[in-house]
């Protein structure tokens, strides 16, 4: 086992396991900070792949922002922080078995990959992966047009939002 | 001397020689001297922090007329030791009710949130953690895994003042995370990448705080408002939510939180000088001659370095201990009306003049940059007066229709 197998598995295990508590804890911000953990884990994967870009925005996105509201959503709108009763339902077993099917079929598709048993390769010295991802989400023959959606999309949720704060004269 | 003109890959392949002639594989010598280097930075970082605990309290002393420490030691030098024993041997408290784990992570990370900023501090040419070249990202990062830190410290104190402390400082985080990654980019434009140690020597002819002024302020104001001091010290608030987040925690947990933030002013202290002053470098030209060749040597650089970082660090105390501190309302009013458009016009015109005037010689590139900031800032100023008068006429029509009544 080199190294970075071993790096893998350990954040492969811790990465499982606190997203198997976010959905068993009882307390729901604690489910908030395993979810951040489990999030961190996937920080670890993309850095070891060396997708420096993904790691760092990984970070900035989905702990830095929408964890964080996330936080404060559940902080905000519950009075009683713990979930009472049981987790379960009467029919889990449907659940489990729809998993597990989905479980079994992912691994049969993924092992059926020709890539599945190579080594990622290492990034050649003087290649500059931001540079040429930002060449990419410009240039025409690349992904110029999601890119463009992305940001009409995100635009038009921008105006929306300031629309539906700037109403005057309504409901005072 | 190979020493003096690259000292720290010198020691490195010096260990790394002894480690492979004791018979280690190539590749483990590789990670002890790494992890030697990382603790090496670490304990730096920490012992300049300790420094700054005197630094800080000099200087917030003479700003109020006072002496400041000045009985252990010469100049009060110890006294920071003495504050470190005291807090050692404090007792240690947990509230009753609190989530105990989550309460006793959060100084942790709150700390180590800062000092992982130091990998991609450049202290000189040859001497710096990582060179990423997503390093302005990563200044984003931690800084939002400090505000989590402070999530965890308010909400596990089980404390009201605490989670309002967390609260306030969580909205002000993420609004002036806005202007700051905005602004980031008008240096990613002029130095054309996004490496830190990129921009240092994309700077060795001209400061970035020169070809845009404004940028540099708009920095400044959002870097104090991500430290959460003073006027942006909503989060402790001593006189209203006693001391915030932090209030339930004794000894040196407390400590942990305190010497955090210190070490994080002082780094956004470096990170001003690097990317608007030059960093380690930032001479003019004047190293090109071969009677300043010495300015090219590291432990100069580290000592402009160093210097440069004090003067940030010193002008984030001065703003700190000369401002009143902000009202909630008016602080995100300030972040989403004022700083965040700023931002974004600043922006827009740094990257269309960059591309405009790349086929000026250096002085007029940098004239155009300059005035095109002081045309923005002009323009600035004048709108703010024009609302400011409306502002005073309706107050006006209020006060006279209020008489007249």
């Amino acid at each position: 086992m080199t190294v970075e197998q071993i790096i893998f598995i350990i954040t492969g295990l811790f990465t499982l396991g606190s997203a198997f508590m976010v959905v068993t804890t009882q307390k729901l911000i604690q489910a908030a900070l395993w979810l951040v953990s489990a999030l961190f884990g996937v920080t670890i994967l993309y850095a070891i792949l060396q997708a420096d870009f993904l790691a760092v925005v990984q970070v900035v996105v989905y702990i830095g922002a929408i964890a964080v509201l996330f936080i404060f959503a559940v902080m905000l709108t519950r009075k009683e922080l713990r979930d009472q009763g049981s987790q379960t339902r009467s029919n889990w077993w449907i659940a489990a078995l729809l998993g597990a099917l989905v479980l079994a079929g992912l691994v049969f598709l993924i092992i059926g990959e020709p890539a599945f048993n190579r080594m990622a390769q290492a990034i050649p010295a003087g290649v500059d992966t931001l540079r040429n991802l930002g060449t990419a989400l410009v240039s025409p023959d690349a992904y110029v047009m999601p890119f463009e959606v992305a940001s009409v999309l995100l635009l038009s949720a921008l105006v929306g939002a300031v629309y539906i704060a700037s109403r005057k004269g309504e409901e005072k | 001397m190979p020493f003096l003109n690259d000292p720290i890959n010198f020691i490195a392949g010096w260990a790394h020689r002894v480690l492979t002639g004791w018979g280690l594989v190539d590749s483990l010598a590789t990670i002890i001297i790494y992890l030697i280097g990382t603790t090496i930075l670490i304990v730096f970082a920490m012992f300049l922090d300790i420094m700054l605990v005197w630094v800080e309290r000099k200087v917030v002393a003479r700003f109020q007329d006072r002496i400041g420490p000045n009985r252990i030691g010469p100049f009060g030098l110890i006294q920071p030791f003495a504050d470190i024993i005291k807090m050692v041997i404090k007792e240690d408290i947990t509230p009753a009710g609190a989530d105990r784990i989550v309460y006793n992570i959060a100084p942790v990370l709150a700390a180590s949130s800062v000092i992982i900023l130091w990998a991609i501090l450049p202290l000189a040419s040859s001497i710096y953690g990582v060179d990423l070249n997503v390093g302005l990202l990563y200044i984003v990062a931690a800084g939002s895994l400090g505000s989590l830190a402070i999530i965890m410290a308010g909400w596990s104190s089980n404390n009201k003042y605490a989670l309002l402390g967390a609260f306030r400082m969580v909205a002000n985080m993420i609004s002036y995370e806005i202007p700051m990654v905005i602004i980031l980019l008008v240096p990613t434009i002029l130095a054309d990448t996004m490496s830190i140690r990129g921009i240092t020597q994309a700077q060795s002819g001209m400061w970035f705080a020169i070809l845009s002024p404004l940028a540099f302020i708009i920095f400044l104001i959002s870097a104090i408002a991500e430290l959460g001091r003073s006027p942006f010290d909503l989060n402790e608030a001593e006189s209203e939510i006693v001391s915030g987040f932090n209030v339930e925690y004794s000894g040196m947990k407390f400590g942990w939180f305190y010497a955090g933030e210190l070490l994080h002013a002082f780094t956004f202290g470096g990170f001003i000088a690097v990317l608007f002053f030059g960093g380690y470098g930032g001479f003019f030209g004047l190293e090109k001659i071969a009677f300043f060749a010495w300015l090219k040597n590291p432990f100069i650089q580290t000592v402009v370095f160093m210097a440069k970082a004090m003067f940030g660090y010193w002008v984030i105390m001065w703003i700190k201990y000369s401002m009143p501190r902000i009202r909630i309302d008016h602080m995100l009013a300030f972040n989403w009306k004022f700083l965040t458009p700023l931002a974004l016009v600043v922006l827009v015109n740094t990257a269309i003049l960059s591309k405009v005037l790349v086929n000026l010689p250096t002085w007029g590139y940098a004239m155009g940059m300059f005035s095109s900031n002081l045309v923005i800032g002009f323009i600035t100023i004048e709108i703010l007066r024009a609302y400011g008068r409306k502002q005073r006429k309706v107050e006006d029509r209020l006060a006279a229709q209020v008489a007249q009544n």
